[in-house]
Order: structure tokens, then C-alpha cells, then sequence
């Protein structure tokens, strides 16, 4: 757990004890509580840069993060990008539409390939899970975890919690309601993960057969998992709200009827009124006004959509500054003093 | 003539535990008595082993023909004869499907040529395992396969299981069944449970099995037919074949060392813990531990599966169900089952030697004018297991790097020693 005092100076809360160092981000269960409140004050001054009218560092300059998307994803790519350009790193692309995984290559195979283009990270995203980590086993370089399958979805998660930490001041002891088909949400399970780690208590609401009572198994020491057959149990005393995508894609499982759907689990201004007045509205995105979510509830002022989106360009530059840039050039070790200052320019 | 000394008889098929010498001579045993002299023999010293009747495994893939990066004949046959089998059942899913004479007597013949032990074809039930109509079984029989199955998938429905017990039971021969619900199993990739929901992989629950072994159970008890169901994993499909056996029916069954050995709490997305059936969970492995004592499981069985290096090395969904088995199946025997568990030495041969030849309908005994097939080991003796070191051409093993403390000795198979230690 000792860290080096280089780095510990490099963290712009003082207070914050710097944890073990990460090499990859391949999913929040194995996260310590040091380490994910660390991740999320070296979020704070990357929040600011997002205000600042020249958003773009030079921290990691000369640095390449490899983008590789082996399953369509729009938000999450741009928002690794961005956070990669606003670092001033170089990106390159790989996309499962116009890859040689078409062609049959294997994943191995493709991840060797791209490794030997010296990237100094890949993230990556892929359609099964536990990809990111046969990965990471097989190569020297970090690797980040942009989704795997129904396993993790770690940076979701942390931009999550780092939203929810903006609005309610703490992660410890919230009732948590997370809505939908949990049993193959990587978000969902990351969340759990992360905030069963801060104490919170969850109450989980969907279709009985996308919330099986093993997802229980998943709490830590000190968080409960409850499960309800109907949201409104769930929504009561709620302080933060995670409704879930529909996944119309899953292979292998009879699809739910869209009406029933919206019937029973639809978040409405009616059923949100169950939830604590102050309750937080959390949506991982893409979201489909009027299945999952009631437009009113998406656009109201409980909301956090678009402050999750913003919230993750920071929580992103953190985690590549963090595992990419602060240990050894000189130019990164001013990135966090820089981003502050920009911050202070900003203000 | 080969002379065994000095090693001690254990012979489950009429409970023979005695230290005697073993004279065979040409491919049949020639006594069986206590300090035998033959001074024209070759002498054996199996001084501090067991002198078992030679091992039987139920159920292995060879992969030939069609598959031979994975293994063939004769390296399975060696892994085999590593791991103390004098008789292999290969499964008919070789490309192409062993469903019909010639493929049968092809693999005879590249077996009598090649193989370190004696290899028994299992036969198609469905032309081309597909589970539409009958292979050519009667003819199959007479090129010498000695049960059918369609395994890889179960037999896929109750009428064709009808008819495939009822045909095979007027040709004598035992149907072996991979118990599945093929619409439960459906894209997943390892037992259903804590495991599988913390992993994001889609599991199959335990159920998957044990309702396609209630429908094998009723069927056999319809037809008459003689029913072996294949790796059985789960305490329910147990249960099943206990309360089938008490009523008498002709239903056999057989565990593996993985399933024996290993939960689904062992698994982490490590492509060499992916089989199926799939690992399950504390409660059923106990359950099997308990069948295996009890004499509820008829047979350790290895399921074989090897898969050349670079399919394992894959994501864990897209990565073939299967690992390798026969040159650890003996330790792990011992270690889980007698050395931990308490059963006694002469159980463990027994599911390796007249269990699995009572699912066969044969007998295999240490007897005069017996076939001069023998399993030598040791219960003590300590070693690692190594898969780069392994005779299968693949690696595709949970236990490698395992240490063990007993392992077989000597494989001798129609007389000759084919492999020692």
C-alpha cells in the first residue's frame, strides 16, 4: 500500500490518502474504498476543465490510448476520446464494423496487433464478458474496461458515483434503487459493487426473471440487497434512482412485450414521488423516452442525465492520468497543478 | 509371459484383497496365486502397488477422425494408457460422425495400428447425431461398437430415445445419454448461480439436467431398455437414478474427476474450467461425492475432451466446452474419495473397473483365463502433474501444476506393458 511521494504530491486534495496504484481498470469489485475515493477527488479538478473554454492539456502529450470498441457503442467511445484528447493524447481506432474481426481474426489475435502498435493503454469494449481481463492477462499495457459483456462497466460507475457524491456530499448509507433488467446490466452490477462498498442499502425492482435472488450474493460486508416485485417498493425512500436501459438486443431470452414494460415498471413523475423529494434520477444512457423513463421524469429537475455524461469525460481523464500519465515524464507530472490552475482561470 | 509380483490384488468382482502374483501369458491371465515361479518370465516387481483388474473409461473423445490438431488416436490412447486405462469408450462426435460401419471399423483399424490400448467405438444413435433418424446400429454392433449415444447433445427427443432403447435393447447394447434441456442450455456457458451472475455469464441452472434425466428414466422404464447417463452432475439427476435403481430399472451412471473435484466456485474466466455439463455448485459436488461412496454412481468416467491450444484461447463465451482427463482421473480419485473422503480402495477400483464394465454388460476380473488386461498404481506415490508434459496433444486441463500423492504405476493391456512410470 505505499505509494510514492512523488505521487502523493501530485493529488490535489492533500487530505486523500493515495492508495495502491492501479495498472488496470477491469471492473470495480476488486477495488479497495481508498482507491475508488481517490479516483473521484482526482475527478474533481478534470470537472472543471469541462467548463473551461480551452478544455484541452497537455498531459499526456506524446501518449497513445488505443480505443478499441469491439461492440457498437457510441457515448462511451466519444467520452474516452475526448477524455483522451483533452489530455492531449493521441487515440486510435478500432471498431468491430470495420475490423479484421469481421475477417474471423480472434480477439488474441487482434489485441497482440494492436498492442504491437505501441499504444500506452487500450480500452476496450466487448460483447463477452471477462474479455477486458483475457486481455489485460495477455498484455503488458493497462487496460480499461469500457463494458464486458453483462460483467462490468467500472468507469459507469465512477461517474456515477461521482455524480451522486456532487449532489448528496457522501456515498455512505444511501437507499439506492436500481430499476430494470439487473441481471444483464454491467452498470448495474458495477454500481453494486461500488456504492454496497460505501454502506449502501438497494433495493432492486424489475421483472422477476431479470432479478434473480442470486444477484443478492452480490452485496459486501455492511450493504443490502433487496428484492421487490413491484418499483413502487423500491421507490420508496429511495435517495438515488438508477433506472436501467431496456435491452431489446439479449439473444436467448424471450423478449418482454414493450406495453407490459411500461405498465408495471416505467419510471413515471407519479411513481417518483414515492422516492425521497431530493431523490437523484440516474440513467447510463442510451435512454428511450417514454419505455423506461416518462419524458417528464428524463427532463425534470431530479435528472442527472447530462451531468452523468459530463461527469464521465472527468471521471475518464482521471483514470488515464492515473494510470498513463503521473508516474514518469515531466509533462505529466504537472497535469493535475495544471489542471487546477486552468481551473482557477476558469472561475 | 509376463510375471507381476509382489503387489496386492484388489479385485471388486468378487472382493479380492490379497497379496498375490498375476502370470499372464499371451493376451490372457494364467494365474492368479501367492508366490508364483515362472523363471521364463519377465518379472514385473510391483512391490508397494495395487494390482488393479485394468481400467475401463466410459467416455472419452479421441478427435479422430476430423479433429487431429486436438488428438488422435494414438496420442490419446498414450494419455490414456498414463493415466492406467486399458479401455477407452470414444464418443461418436468425430468428423465425420461415427454413425454408420465404415467409420466404425476405419477407427478400428487406425486403432489396431496405432493405439497404446484397447479402444471401444461408441456408435451414433441419430444418423449424423442430429436427432432426426436411426444410424446404422445393428451394423455398427457388428463392426464392434459397444453402446450408442449421441453425445455432445442429448438424444434429442422422448420418441427417438423410444425407439433408439427399444432397437438397442433386442441388439443388447446400452444407450448413453448427455442429459440436457437443450432449451435451458441455450447460450450458456457454465452452471447457473452466484458464480455465474457475478461473472456476467449466462449460466444453465442444475435443472437443465435433471429434467432430461427424469424423461431418460421414464423412458427406460417404457421400453425396457438399458439407460447410462453420461457425466451426471447435479445432486437432483442423482436422486433421479437412485430412486430408479430402487425400482429395479436396468439405469447406470457415471461422474467425472472435474465434477467431483471442482465447483463453480473455482471458475473465473479461465477457459480451462469451462466443460459441460458445467461445473455446479458445493451442494450437488457433495451430493456426487456421497453417490460415489454409496454405490449410487456406477462409474468415474473421464469425458476426455481435448481442444488444441488456440480454441481454449479465446473469451470464455466463444471457447468449446471440454478438458482433458485421463492422466489425472486416478489421483484425483484418490485424493477427493479416499485419501479425504474416506472410501475405500476397493470402491475406487471398483468405479473404474467392474462398475464401468457392468454399464457395459461385461465383467473384468483378475481371474484365470481373463483377458490379460492390468491398472498398476500406487496410493502414495507423490508427483506433479504437468499438461506441457501431458501425452494429449492438448492442454485444456483445470489441474495443471497440481500435486498429488498416488498415481498409476503401469498399464498393462493383452499382456504387454504399454506404459510405466
Amino acid at each position: 500500500m505505499s505509494a510514492s511521494p512523488d505521487r502523493a504530491a501530485l493529488t490535489t486534495f492533500p487530505g486523500t490518502p493515495v492508495p495502491q496504484r492501479l495498472h488496470h481498470m477491469l471492473g470495480i469489485e476488486p477495488l479497495t474504498v481508498e482507491q475508488i475515493t481517490f479516483l473521484l477527488d482526482q475527478s474533481k479538478p478534470f470537472q472543471e476543465i469541462q467548463r473551461h473554454p480551452l478544455k484541452k492539456l497537455a498531459t499526456l502529450r506524446g501518449k497513445t490510448v488505443a480505443l478499441a470498441f469491439f461492440e457498437p457503442s457510441t457515448r462511451t467511445r466519444i467520452s474516452f476520446g475526448t477524455a483522451a484528447a483533452r489530455l492531449g493524447s493521441d487515440t486510435m481506432n478500432l471498431q468491430a464494423e470495420v475490423s479484421s474481426l469481421r475477417k474471423g481474426e480472434s480477439l488474441l489475435d487482434t489485441a497482440r496487433t494492436l498492442d504491437a502498435m505501441k499504444p500506452d493503454c487500450i480500452v476496450m469494449r466487448h460483447s463477452a464478458s471477462g474479455a477486458a481481463e483475457f486481455v489485460a492477462r495477455r498484455l503488458e499495457i493497462p487496460v480499461i474496461n469500457a463494458g464486458d459483456g453483462t460483467h462490468e462497466h467500472p468507469t459507469q460507475a465512477l461517474l456515477d458515483a461521482l455524480t451522486i457524491r456532487d449532489r448528496r456530499g457522501s456515498l455512505e448509507g444511501l437507499n439506492v434503487a436500481i430499476l430494470g433488467d439487473i441481471l444483464h446490466s454491467r452498470v448495474a452490477r458495477s454500481n453494486l459493487h461500488l456504492l454496497g462498498k460505501f454502506g449502501c442499502r438497494f433495493t432492486l425492482g424489475g421483472p422477476a426473471m431479470w432479478v434473480p435472488r442470486e444477484l443478492e450474493s452480490l452485496a459486501p460486508p455492511g450493504c443490502s440487497i433487496r428484492r421487490v416485485a413491484r418499483i413502487e417498493q423500491a421507490l420508496e425512500g429511495a435517495d438515488v434512482i438508477i433506472v436501467l436501459r431496456v435491452q431489446q438486443e439479449r439473444q436467448h431470452e424471450s423478449a418482454l412485450a414493450l406495453a407490459e414494460y411500461i405498465l408495471l415498471y416505467q419510471l413515471t413523475p407519479e411513481r417518483l414521488r414515492l422516492a425521497r423529494p431530493e431523490a437523484l434520477v440516474l440513467h447510463p444512457g442510451p435512454m428511450i423516452r417514454g419505455l423506461e423513463i416518462d419524458p417528464a421524469v428524463a427532463d425534470g429537475p431530479q435528472s442527472c442525465v447530462l451531468e452523468q455524461v459530463t461527469n464521465g469525460l472527468a471521471v475518464r481523464m482521471a483514470l488515464l492520468f492515473e494510470l498513463i500519465g503521473s508516474a514518469q515524464t515531466e509533462s505529466s507530472a504537472v497535469a493535475p497543478a495544471q489542471a487546477k490552475d486552468a481551473a482557477d482561470a476558469a472561475r | 509371459m509376463l510375471l507381476v509380483k509382489n503387489g496386492r490384488v484388489l479385485d471388486p468382482s468378487r472382493g479380492t484383497d490379497a497379496m498375490l502374483d498375476v502370470l499372464l501369458e499371451g493376451d490372457r491371465i494364467a494365474q492368479v496365486a501367492p508366490a508364483i515361479s515362472a523363471p521364463s518370465a519377465e518379472v514385473f516387481d510391483a512391490t508397494g502397488m495395487v494390482v488393479a483388474p485394468g481400467f475401463i473409461d466410459l467416455h472419452c473423445h479421441l478427435r479422430e477422425p476430423g479433429d487431429e490438431p486436438s488428438e488422435t488416436l494414438e496420442s490419446g490412447t498414450r494419455a490414456a494408457a498414463r493415466g492406467g486405462f486399458t479401455a477407452v469408450c470414444a464418443m461418436p462426435n468425430t468428423k465425420p460422425v461415427n454413425d454408420n460401419a465404415s467409420v466404425t471399423r476405419a477407427i478400428l483399424e487406425r486403432a489396431q495400428a496405432a493405439a497404446s490400448v484397447r479402444v471401444w467405438p461408441i456408435g451414433a444413435a441419430s444418423r449424423g447425431s442430429k436427432g432426426e433418424e436411426l444410424a446404422e446400429i445393428a451394423a455398427m454392433k457388428q463392426a464392434g461398437i459397444v453402446a450408442v449415444s449421441d453425445d455432445g447433445r442429448p438424444i434429442a427427443t422422448a420418441r427417438l430415445l423410444r425407439q433408439v432403447m427399444d432397437y438397442c435393447r433386442s441388439l443388447d447394447l446400452p444407450v448413453i445419454d448427455h442429459c440436457e434441456d437443450a432449451s435451458l442450455a441455450a447460450g450458456a456457458v457454465m452452471r447457473e448461480g452466484n458464480q455465474s451472475v457475478r461473472l456476467g455469464l449466462r449460466g444453465m441452472p442444475a435443472a437443465t439436467e435433471s429434467i432430461a434425466v427424469a424423461r431418460d428414466v421414464q423412458v427406460a422404464e417404457l421400453t425396457g431398455g438399458r439407460l447410462h447417463i453420461a457425466h451426471l452432475s447435479t445432486r437432483a439427476s442423482l436422486e433421479l437414478v437412485r430412486a430408479a435403481k430402487q425400482r429395479g430399472l436396468p439405469v447406470t451412471c457415471e461422474v467425472t474427476p472435474h465434477h467431483f473435484t471442482l465447483t463453480d466456485e473455482d471458475l473465473a474466466y479461465d477457459t480451462r474450467f469451462k466443460m459441460n455439463p458445467p461445473l455446479a455448485s458445493r451442494s450437488d459436488r457433495d451430493a456426487l461425492l456421497a453417490g460415489l461412496t454409496d454405490g449410487t454412481v456406477d462409474a468415474i468416467a473421464t469425458d476426455h475432451a481435448p481442444h488444441e491450444p488456440a480454441l481454449k484461447d479465446v473469451e470464455f463465451d466463444r471457447a468449446p466446452f471440454g478438458v482433458t482427463g485421463f492422466e489425472t482421473a486416478l489421483a484425483l480419485g484418490l485424493e477427493q474419495l479416499v485419501h479425504t473422503g474416506g472410501m475405500t480402495l476397493m470402491r475406487l477400483v471398483e468405479l473404474f473397473t467392474a462398475g464401468p464394465a457392468r454399464a457395459l454388460g461385461i465383467t473384468r476380473r483378475v481371474a484365470t483365463g481373463e483377458p490379460a488386461d492390468l491398472t498398476l498404481f500406487s496410493s502414495e506415490h507423490a508427483w506433479t502433474f504437468r499438461a506441457v508434459e501431458s501425452a494429449s496433444r492438448s492442454r485444456n486441463t483445470p489441474f495443471d501444476g497440481r500435486s498429488f500423492r498416488g498415481a498409476p504405476m503401469a498399464t498393462i493391456v493383452a499382456g504387454r506393458i504399454v506404459w510405466r512410470r
